[in-house]
């Protein structure tokens, strides 16, 4: 990883934690706008969900489901990108012949 | 950025999955053709979806006390244009609406158009733009992807302003108080994501020169 990476994954870090550190709710966002939705005079919610995570344990597991099946992915692309590209000289052409 | 499932009128609901419907089938038809004509670029197309994926599921706490989650939408924009994301972003709203209850099916219409389309658009309008000015390939992607964060959770203030403008300052006021939330809160998340992005396509791409990475993810390159 270059130096540049580490230095970038670093300010991530600190930008992450700094508001920790000012402390606050961390509701999420989405709640606090619908919220003030749901104030607005003459607001109805006309269609609920079909299926909810039945607790905010479930919903947690769906959520880091999400992120591991991306981060699947996107491992697996960064792997095969750089095993494929050292070879990629020797396999110009044809291929070695067998035995 | 997620508008709640019900949350939007009728009207508004359908209007937005009529205006996002072309772009989802224009970005259909780029994905099969990409697909078809560079197979070595099919591997940064599932990364593409897989970044947004994680990092729309990444609840990031802000400065402004809230929570929020990037879009992961800028890398796919600017290694194959804005289009493809239209699809691939729909894919992860679709996933939250129907499992985690996040966002929603009749408001996919609308948190498509803002996440997946004015996102990417964005992001790829400062690429070129960045690209023009002569500005490094770190500074581009990330304004790029940084500002097309931002612009998503802009996008969707304006969304919830038109259908709920405020009864004494109207739209306007409507939309900067919808923006007081999303868009502040969104400042710190947008500069990871900006930050994020780059280190993914570094990751990505490997030890090139810098101004052959995007070519090289794309299938372009030698």
């Amino acid at each position: 990883m270059s130096k540049r990476s580490v230095w970038m994954l670093l300010a991530i870090a600190v930008i992450t934690v700094v508001p920790l550190l000012m402390g606050g709710k961390f509701e999420g966002a989405d709640g606090e706008a619908a919220a003030i939705v749901e104030n607005t005079e003459g607001f109805s919610q006309w269609f609920s969900p079909i299926w909810e995570p039945p607790s905010g344990e479930v919903a947690s597991m769906l959520f880091a489901l999400q992120a591991a099946l991306g981060g699947l992915v996107l491992g697996y692309a960064i792997g095969r990108m750089h095993g494929r590209r050292p070879s990629d000289d020797q396999k110009d052409g044809a291929m070695a012949p067998r035995g | 950025m997620h508008i709640m499932e019900g949350f939007l009128p009728l009207s508004h609901a359908l209007g937005w999955y009529i205006v996002s419907a072309p772009f989802v089938l224009a970005g259909a038809a780029r994905i099969r053709r990409i697909v078809r004509e560079k197979p070595e670029a099919r591997l940064t197309l599932a990364a593409s979806g897989a970044f947004a994926f994680v990092l729309s599921a990444l609840k990031i706490p802000s400065v402004t006390g809230s929570c929020s989650h990037p879009t992961g939408t800028g890398l796919g924009a600017i290694v194959f244009g804005p289009s493809v994301m239209a699809v691939l972003g729909v894919i992860v709203l679709l996933f939250q609406a129907l499992l985690l209850a996040h966002g929603g099916v009749t408001t996919l219409g609308a948190n498509a158009f803002s996440m997946a389309i004015v996102g990417p658009w964005v992001a790829f309008g400062v690429w070129k733009l960045a690209g023009r000015l002569g500005l490094s390939f770190a500074v581009s992607v990330f304004l790029a992807a940084a500002l097309g964060d931002l612009a998503t959770y802009v996008f969707t203030s304006l969304q919830l302003a038109l259908a709920y403008p405020d009864p004494a300052s109207g739209f306007v006021g409507a939309a900067l108080k919808f923006g007081g939330i999303f868009a502040v809160t969104q400042v710190p998340l947008a500069i990871i994501e900006g930050l994020l992005t780059v280190v993914v396509i570094e990751a990505l791409s490997g030890k090139i020169r810098d101004e052959d990475r995007i070519a090289t993810l794309a299938g372009e390159g030698k």
